[in-house]
């Protein structure tokens, strides 16, 4: 077994009897990016926040680094949390907090809630702070407020936040869909980078299939809570947009 | 069944509003009628009025030591209860919050935040006379009382406002609860907070000059008792104190509110 992460019957229903998620087997490797499609209300948020349990699994195994998450106590769970990043699509920045402050939020995990409520960070963290602020290109914005930012500057910080958590897994929900094109394009070589640089798997929910094949290694395409495609980029057809989607006149 | 041209109507009378209307109207002249609300008691009240106002002026600050000593005190009973007030909302505002605790937890909160805002604060300064006799200390407790019934509401009702969008970032890096509180909840409440606590300091402080009256500590103890000697333009001195007092406290809530907007 040499996956990072494996989803082992993963079922989800917020109404009893009527699950969203129908049993998912997905095992993702060490490395690359996979790009989960689908239509609108097929259960990819739910899929990822299943991940980490921000929504709580109805049935099934998510396995971890060898820990079974699902059935993790509140407190080893947070544990887990802490290495895995999330990126959003609205950004989820605390909006009155400086950037600076939302990237160590990154970091609440490790540090005491009163060291965290005095700033008292250690100096590894926030030295780490600016360097990502760099990286993604903010490092003039340490201190705004993080609802002065354009939607693309937000993003960078939601990035740059799951960074600070030296993430072992990457999850992003629909990270460009709130984004116009191009910086939507620029947001995913981002990710792409630094899901290279360090080595960590990235999971993506996308609305936007030309997205999906141009950076992804693995597509996993998905209808109605179930996985009807599961492979490389080139090999989605036509025929498989039209099942995962339903209709065609779409695509003409 | 589409209505057609003539007898369509863009704003139709509604009889049950009119109706709803008319009977609020009848019943404010029953009142009125029950109560002897003639035009003649009315014109005596204004003559007896003019007589009362006569005697006000000028007022007399003669006994400005007595004037002072009971608004230092109403001041300090008004400062104290709301910080012991907004200092005991916080948490309690925190468990009643039913956006982030579970019912067991909230429950209990709101059902303190009620029987707090159940009685006016002078029953409750009367309460606490009675529990821990005449002065400060009884006209402390009450506000603080009533602070926490009105401050653990709105507060309670700020953080079930909030956007749960940050909660779930901040949840998902795998901070404690303690630091989802200090980090999601608090900077998104923070500033309505410091409005709704001067807001009470300002209702605390025209309380506070009230619940002298039945014993309570304050300046109201003082204006009773220069009402009851009829001393008039003493009266007059202290609700003019009063109301500059109230002005004062005004002026500071409003630039309490502008350096915390930011």
């Amino acid at each position: 077994m040499s996956a990072a992460l494996s989803v082992r019957g993963l079922v989800k229903e917020y109404v009893p009897g009527k699950p969203v998620l129908r049993g998912i087997d997905l095992d993702f490797e060490a490395r690359g990016i996979s790009a989960v499609i689908g239509p609108s209300g097929t259960g990819k948020s739910t899929l990822i926040r299943c991940i980490n349990r921000l929504v709580e699994p109805t049935a099934g195994q998510v396995i971890f680094e060898g820990q079974d998450l699902v059935a993790l106590p509140r407190g080893a769970l947070r544990m887990a949390r802490r290495r895995i990043g999330m990126v959003f699509q609205e950004y989820n920045l605390v909006e009155r907090l400086s950037v600076m402050e939302n990237l160590l939020c990154g970091r609440l995990g490790y540090v005491s809630p009163l060291k965290a409520w005095l700033r008292r960070y250690p100096e590894r963290d926030i030295a780490r702070a600016f360097e990502l602020l760099d990286i993604v290109g903010l490092g003039e914005f340490a201190q705004a407020r993080a609802d002065s930012l354009s939607g693309g500057q937000r993003q960078r910080v939601g990035i740059a936040r799951a960074m600070m958590q030296e993430p072992r897994l990457l999850l992003a929900d629909e990270p460009t869909s709130s984004l116009d094109p191009k910086t939507s394009v620029e947001i995913m070589g981002l990710m792409q980078t630094l899901a290279q640089a360090h080595g960590f798997p990235v999971i993506i929910n996308i609305h936007n299939v030309e997205l999906a094949r141009r950076f992804a290694d693995r597509v996993v395409g998905m209808t109605a809570g179930r996985v009807v495609y599961d492979g490389t980029p080139e090999r989605i057809t036509e025929d498989h947009l039209k099942e995962i989607y339903g209709g065609e006149d779409w695509l003409e | 069944m589409a209505r057609t041209g003539s007898n369509r109507s863009a704003f139709p009378p509604d009889w049950w509003a009119r109706g709803a209307w008319l009977l609020l109207l009848v019943y404010l002249l029953y009142a009125a009628s029950h109560l002897e609300l003639t035009p003649a008691r009315f014109a005596a009240g204004l003559e007896h009025g003019a007589r009362f106002l006569a005697r006000l002026f000028p007022p007399d600050f003669r006994r400005w030591e007595l004037l002072v000593k009971g608004m230092v005190e109403s001041l300090q009973i008004a400062i104290v209860a709301s910080a012991l007030g907004t200092l005991l909302s916080l948490p309690l505002a925190l468990l009643a919050a039913r956006n982030l605790m579970p019912v067991w937890a909230s429950w209990p909160a709101r059902a303190v935040m009620v029987v707090c805002r159940s009685f006016h604060p002078v029953i409750v300064a009367i309460l606490f006379v009675k529990a821990v006799g005449f002065g400060a200390l009884a006209g402390i407790l009450a506000l603080t009382v009533a602070s926490v019934g009105f401050l653990g509401k709105l507060m309670t009702e700020a953080i079930e406002e909030i956007s749960l969008k940050q909660v779930e970032a901040v949840r998902a890096t795998g901070a404690p609860f303690a630091s989802v509180v200090t980090y999601a909840v608090v900077p998104q409440v923070f500033s309505r907070f410091v409005g709704f606590a001067s807001y009470e300091t300002d209702a605390n402080l025209r309380n506070s000059t009230m619940i002298g009256i039945v014993g309570a500590g304050g300046i109201g103890g003082t204006l009773f008792a220069a009402f009851q000697r009829f001393d008039f333009d003493f009266v007059c001195a202290i609700v003019l104190t009063i109301i500059a007092l109230i002005m004062a406290g005004e002026v500071l809530t409003v630039q309490v509110k502008k350096a915390f907007k930011a």
